[in-house]
């Protein structure tokens, strides 16, 4: 591997190697009672703060409806933050607009959830691939031609001329993402957002997807935000890794260290959740929290988990909001199991 | 080996008729399962998993092409059955089935009750207060509140109604559940509730399993037997032990070192290149295009050996199979 980033030693940092900054980020939508009156707010991301390098992978990690596209499409400007900031390069992208926006979009690339829906069906590959250019003011048809045939060959659609003249349906479910990733990377963006890319397809499959975007990564010093709700494939993609639950950010920590000492009880809930083949699974039953994930429109009070966690503390996790907490450098938690200093997560041997 | 199996099923096929030939979905399989365990079906999309599972249940389409073999319930051959005394006999009384995204599949306009009672009342002439009981015990068994009862499928979230179409396929205590694909929509915690759900009625009521999914890991959380499909076709029979620890035909091994593993040096790899067309599958070995084994004899196609007791369709087990069938045409290594 060229250019292993993971084993850099990471340079005193300046405002510089801050791609994108999130602060204090709320996204909220009106709940309306026949249209029009007020009846409340889904809090699909409550007070996200994250901070995402040049060059970084990090990877989202949640279950469904814990507001990881919300937080996504806020980060594309699909949707406004209802409060907080999104700084982009050092300059608060929340609130632009026309051919400010326009510029941004084409500085972010984004594979989204569901390959199939992704793809117009009526065009060939090679007029997907050629909006994007258009749309960005690329007039120079030899330099479009070749900008196709260069994100074709990076994604390995090859031999090229086999499948310029596709149609979606014509391809398989991983040629078919291949397609919208070269999308995403043709105008050359400093951020990828991805969405689940690889949930919709065979496990097979996944893996080439996953190493193509992580090649990508390498080769182009690219910022990734890899969605996903699998844990077990976060490891090979990316560095850090966020848990999301019920809206909040409720871990944040280096992948190794999620793996060796993870400290929110939920976070514990995913790793004993997720399987590895194995025949001893069948003989017994996981110790899993019962229960799903609360509404976003009334919310528990106090930490959203509580009412599965096993280790609430009475009075306090279900009256009070954990704050944020650092108990080891770099590794954070929003639990109050750890207000007092503690550094490991106290159900680590009951766990098998 | 001797113990009657719950379930044979002997050279099934199933094909369809299309504009463009016959999609060869279920061609020729062979597997059995004994009572009280759970036979995992494994393999990539559009192998023939969800046509294998209507097959045995006889829930066929217009277009069928071919449907034969031989299906053996509790001994008796049930293909033999027309299709009334397939309806009123087995289906439901004996096999039930959770179908492909089940939980989407719920009518709208009947209460989550009422659903799961139905079958009793048809299949087992219940009462309606007998069929609600009983829809009661099952959402117990399931885990689903039994103020649910009432509701209706657009009132629960995902994971409850994919647990109703199980208390739906447990109502009439059949044998046989046929489960396609039943956690794959679902989240990760809910998934594993669900599985405890599925081995704990196991334990508790001795039923027997066929579990279709493509999603390897959460396979083991059931499995006592893996049958592993390739393009229309088992290409291994394995104990779940034997099979995740050593899988025998290269593409079983080619799907367990795909799995990502939260732990370990392991790095996952994939299997490049895609399954052949069911319209037109290759002469030789289905997988020979994609194997790294492949070596001159993978352009025959090959029978599927015995090995240990485990059926392997692969060239690479002739010498230390015990038998093959179809008997190879050349006799070669063939001892039955
Ligand atoms: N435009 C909208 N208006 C109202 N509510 C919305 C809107 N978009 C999303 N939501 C709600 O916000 C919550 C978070 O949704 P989001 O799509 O971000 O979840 P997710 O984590 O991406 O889930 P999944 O894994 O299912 O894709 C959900 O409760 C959803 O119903
Ligand atoms: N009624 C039908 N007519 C024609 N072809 C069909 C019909 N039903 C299924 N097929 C085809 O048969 C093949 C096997 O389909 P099947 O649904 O059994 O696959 P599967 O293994 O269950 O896939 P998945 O994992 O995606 O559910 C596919 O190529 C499919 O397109
Ligand atoms: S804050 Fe309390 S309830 Fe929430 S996860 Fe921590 S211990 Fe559990
Ligand atoms: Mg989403
Ligand atoms: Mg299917």
């Amino acid at each position: 591997m060229s250019t292993d980033l993971k084993n850099t030693p990471t340079p005193s940092r300046t405002d510089e190697d801050i791609l994108l900054s999130v602060e204090d980020l709320h996204v909220w939508f009106e709940l309306k009672k026949w249209g029009f009156s007020h009846v409340g707010w889904v809090r699909a991301v409550d007070k996200v703060n994250f901070q995402l390098k040049r060059g970084e992978a990090i990877a989202i990690v949640g279950e469904s409806g814990c507001g990881k596209s919300s937080l996504m499409k806020t980060l594309l400007l699909l949707n406004r933050p209802h409060k907080g900031r999104v700084i982009f390069e050092g300059r608060d992208i929340s609130n632009l607009k026309g051919r400010a926006l326009k510029q941004f979009r084409a500085q972010v690339g984004f594979v989204q959830q569901d390959p199939y829906g992704a793809l117009p069906p009526f065009m060939p590959v090679h007029r997907i691939l050629d909006e994007p250019l258009v749309i960005n003011g690329i007039k120079n048809k030899k330099e479009r031609e070749e900008r196709i045939r260069n994100a074709m060959q990076e994604v390995a659609l090859t031999p090229v001329d086999d499948f310029l003249n596709k149609y979606p349906h014509m391809l398989s479910g991983g040629q078919q993402q291949r397609v919208v990733i070269a999308r995403a990377m043709i105008l050359e963006p400093k951020l990828l957002v991805a969405d689940e890319p690889v949930s919709m397809l065979d496990a097979s499959v996944r893996v080439e997807i996953l190493r193509l975007l992580r090649k990508l990564q390498e080769e182009h010093n690219l910022s990734v935000m890899y969605i996903t709700h699998d844990l077990s494939t976060v490891r090979y993609f990316s560095e850090r890794i966020f848990v999301m639950y019920a809206g909040k950010l409720v871990e944040q920590t280096h992948i190794e260290e999620l793996l060796d000492n993870p400290l929110h009880p939920y976070t514990n809930a995913l790793l004993t959740g997720t399987s590895v083949p194995d025949a001893a699974n069948a003989k017994h039953i996981k110790h899993v929290p019962p229960g799903e994930p609360p509404s976003l429109v009334n919310p528990p009070p106090g930490c959203r988990f509580h009412p599965r966690c096993e280790h609430v503390i009475a009075g306090k996790c279900d009256v009070e909001e954990p704050p944020d907490l650092e108990p080891l450098p770099g590794h954070l938690v929003n639990c109050w199991l750890y207000a007092d200093g503690q550094t490991r997560y106290p159900g680590l041997e009951a766990r098998g | 080996m001797s113990e009657n199996p719950l379930l044979r099923v002997e050279d099934l096929a199933l094909y369809f008729k299309t504009r463009v030939g016959q999609v060869q979905a279920v061609d020729h399989v062979h597997f059995e399962l004994k009572k009280n365990r759970a036979v995992v079906i494994l393999g990539e999309s559009g192998c023939g998993k969800t046509s294998m599972a209507k097959a045995i249940l006889r829930l066929l389409p217009r277009n069928v092409g071919q449907y034969s073999g031989k299906i053996e319930l509790d001994g008796q051959d049930v293909m033999q059955l027309d299709d009334e005394a397939f309806r009123t006999q087995i289906r439901w009384v004996k096999i039930s089935m959770v179908p492909q995204a089940a939980m989407n599949a719920l009518n709208p306009v009947l209460r989550a009750g009422d659903q799961v009672a139905e079958p009793a009342m048809v299949h087992l002439n219940m009462s309606k207060e007998e069929a609600l009981a009983r829809a009661k015990v099952m959402f117990q068994h399931v885990g689903v509140p039994v103020d649910f009862l009432a509701r209706y499928p657009f009132e629960l979230s995902g994971g409850m109604r994919q647990r109703v179409a199980i208390a739906m396929a447990l109502i009439t205590n059949p044998q046989l559940i046929v489960l396609d694909e039943p956690t794959s929509a679902l989240d990760l915690l809910t998934q594993a509730n669900i599985m405890n759900v599925l081995k704990t009625i196991k334990w508790e009521t001795g039923t027997s399993y066929i579990l279709i999914t493509h999603d390897i890991a959460t396979s083991s959380e059931l499995a006592d037997e893996v049958a592993v499909m390739y393009a229309g076709q088992i290409v291994e029979v394995n104990e779940a032990e034997s099979f995740f620890s050593q899988p025998l035909h290269p593409y079983s091994q080619k799907l367990m070192a795909s799995v990502p593993r939260l732990y370990g040096d392991k790095e996952p790899d994939f299997i490049p290149g895609r399954p052949p067309s069911l319209l037109n599958p290759p002469a030789g070995c289905r997988f020979a295009d994609r194997c790294p084994l492949r070596f001159e004899q993978c352009d025959r196609e090959p029978p599927t050996f015995i090995v240990d007791g485990h059926p392997v369709k692969c060239w690479l087990y002739e010498k230390e199979a015990s038998a093959a069938f179809p008997p190879a045409a050349n006799g070669s290594g063939d001892a039955s």
